[in-house]
């Protein structure tokens, strides 16, 4: 199977192709159009800081290509948060391809939120086989507000979109990559989505 | 609701285990990657690695490791031990690491941070401090306790987190090796005093260890060697016992 794993100036990605392998799928870790439009699925992983991400993807056209993809994308941490409208994080304007804005949590209690926490209200095709409230792993110190394409929630501070989806784009906060068996699964069950069926 | 992490910690010398580790079921307890495998299947929510190996040439054996580890487990881990430079920070996250440990490099040059912290992100530089108790106010110690400072570890930690340390990993050198149970008060303190996740470490020796240093001592986390690789606590026991007493745990 083709997945492409879009590069771009964010760390961590590393860990996601690793995943991959781990599940037997060779991804392709590219910044070019061309293999990125082909691949029969896009992953947009990434931690690092949202204004200077942007930029590097508006320099190079990723921004237009990313909203025009038609095959099932899915956003992971970073890659979640640029899919959204505009973030907080250097008061930058992101893709828009969600209804809702990223904000920085308040500093009631420790940010980042670091470590495993549940998520619950789970819907669609990415959370088949996976029980209500079970645990993920998240590393993050801003989140995106809830909305009509929540996916899956979770609770710290306050509740926040853990995933979300709209059409064929698809995004986690957590780190499936890192998630145990249970990320393992949603993963897997990104890469079995057929295009078309969402 | 944001669990407690329970962390074993494994050292390695040359790309193996080192102390004796008597894990139940292991067939070659030598082998980090093993050991790793069993840990995350048992329920660990994170591991750490910490490389005391002598020599530079070895420390590619470690990197070696940290990609196969990489590719058995998919629960975050982090490495550290003799960490100098940028590019030793890089060529262990290019192997699948999730964070890595700054010590006493840190402490020499504290705009070591700044720079980690800028290029790779403080979500995955842990500084790790070595503390002790001298004519009562807590200190920080280099090479593995061997050498005092003039940092008191609460003013070390806050200015390490200002510089971009994503975490701290706290061992008390008094409580190391004891088993009588973590260092509350300056775990509390660090805990307190910082405003990103603290992981203790030191001095674990049964199951109220643990449940004292998430309440009284606020940890985020704990860390411990010998008690989990002898099997004197197993991982699902310890967390049924956080569990019943209400502690947040991530029961698998």
């Amino acid at each position: 199977m083709a997945v492409a794993v879009i590069k771009y100036n964010a760390g961590n990605i590393r860990s996601v192709t690793i995943a991959l392998e781990r599940l037997g799928v060779r991804g392709t870790v590219t910044d070019d159009p061309e293999t990125i439009r082909k691949a029969e699925k896009v992953i947009f992983p990434g931690v690092g800081e949202a204004s200077s991400a942007m930029a590097y993807l508006r320099s190079r056209g990723l921004d237009t290509l990313i909203r025009s993809l038609e095959q099932p994308v899915l956003g992971i941490c970073l890659g979640l948060q640029l899919m959204c409208r505009r973030s907080e994080e250097g008061d930058t304007d992101c893709l828009g391809i969600f209804d809702t804005d990223v904000t920085l949590f308040p500093a009631e209690d420790k940010v980042p939120h670091m470590g495993w926490n549940t998520v619950t209200q789970l819907r669609g095709p990415l959370f088949e086989g996976i029980p209500e409230a079970s645990f993920m792993y998240f590393v993050h110190s801003y989140a995106a507000a809830r909305c009509s394409q929540s996916t899956a929630q979770t609770d710290y501070i306050r509740p926040f979109a853990s995933a979300l989806q709209k059409d064929n784009f698809f995004a986690l906060q957590f780190h499936p990559e890192k998630s145990g068996e249970l990320g393992q699964r949603i993963l897997k069950n990104f890469l079995m989505l057929e295009k078309g069926a969402v | 609701m944001l669990t407690k992490r329970i962390i074993p910690c494994l050292d390695i010398r040359d790309g193996q285990t080192v102390k004796g580790v008597n894990f139940v079921n292991i067939r070659r307890a030598g082998d980090p990657v093993e050991l790793a495998r069993a840990y995350a299947a048992t329920g660990a929510d994170e591991l750490a690695f910490l490389d005391i190996t002598a020599t530079i040439e070895k420390r590619k054996t470690f990197a070696e490791l940290v990609a196969r580890i990489a590719h058995a487990i998919n629960i975050p881990f982090t490495v550290g031990g003799g960490i100098r430079s940028a590019d030793d920070v890089a060529r262990l996250l290019d192997a699948g690491a999730d964070k890595i440990t700054v010590n006493s490099a840190a402490v020499r040059d504290p705009g070591i941070i700044d720079t980690l912290a800028s290029r790779f992100g403080s979500q995955c530089i842990v500084l790790a401090v070595d503390c002790k108790r001298q004519a009562g106010r807590s200190i920080v110690f280099l090479d593995g306790g061997r050498t005092p400072t003039s940092r008191t570890t609460l003013e070390w930690a806050k200015e390490a987190v200002s510089r971009g340390a994503g975490e701290i990993l706290l061992t008390s050198m008094d409580h190391d090796g004891t088993k009588q149970g973590f260092a509350l008060d300056i775990t509390r303190d660090v805990s307190e005093g910082v405003n990103v996740p603290v992981i203790a470490s030191g001095g674990a020796g049964n199951c109220a260890h643990f449940a004292e240093v998430f309440e009284t001592a606020k940890a985020d986390a704990a860390l411990a060697a010998s008690i989990f690789h002898f099997g004197e606590i197993s991982i699902p026991d310890l967390k049924t016992y956080l569990h019943e007493r209400h502690i947040p745990v991530r029961l698998t």
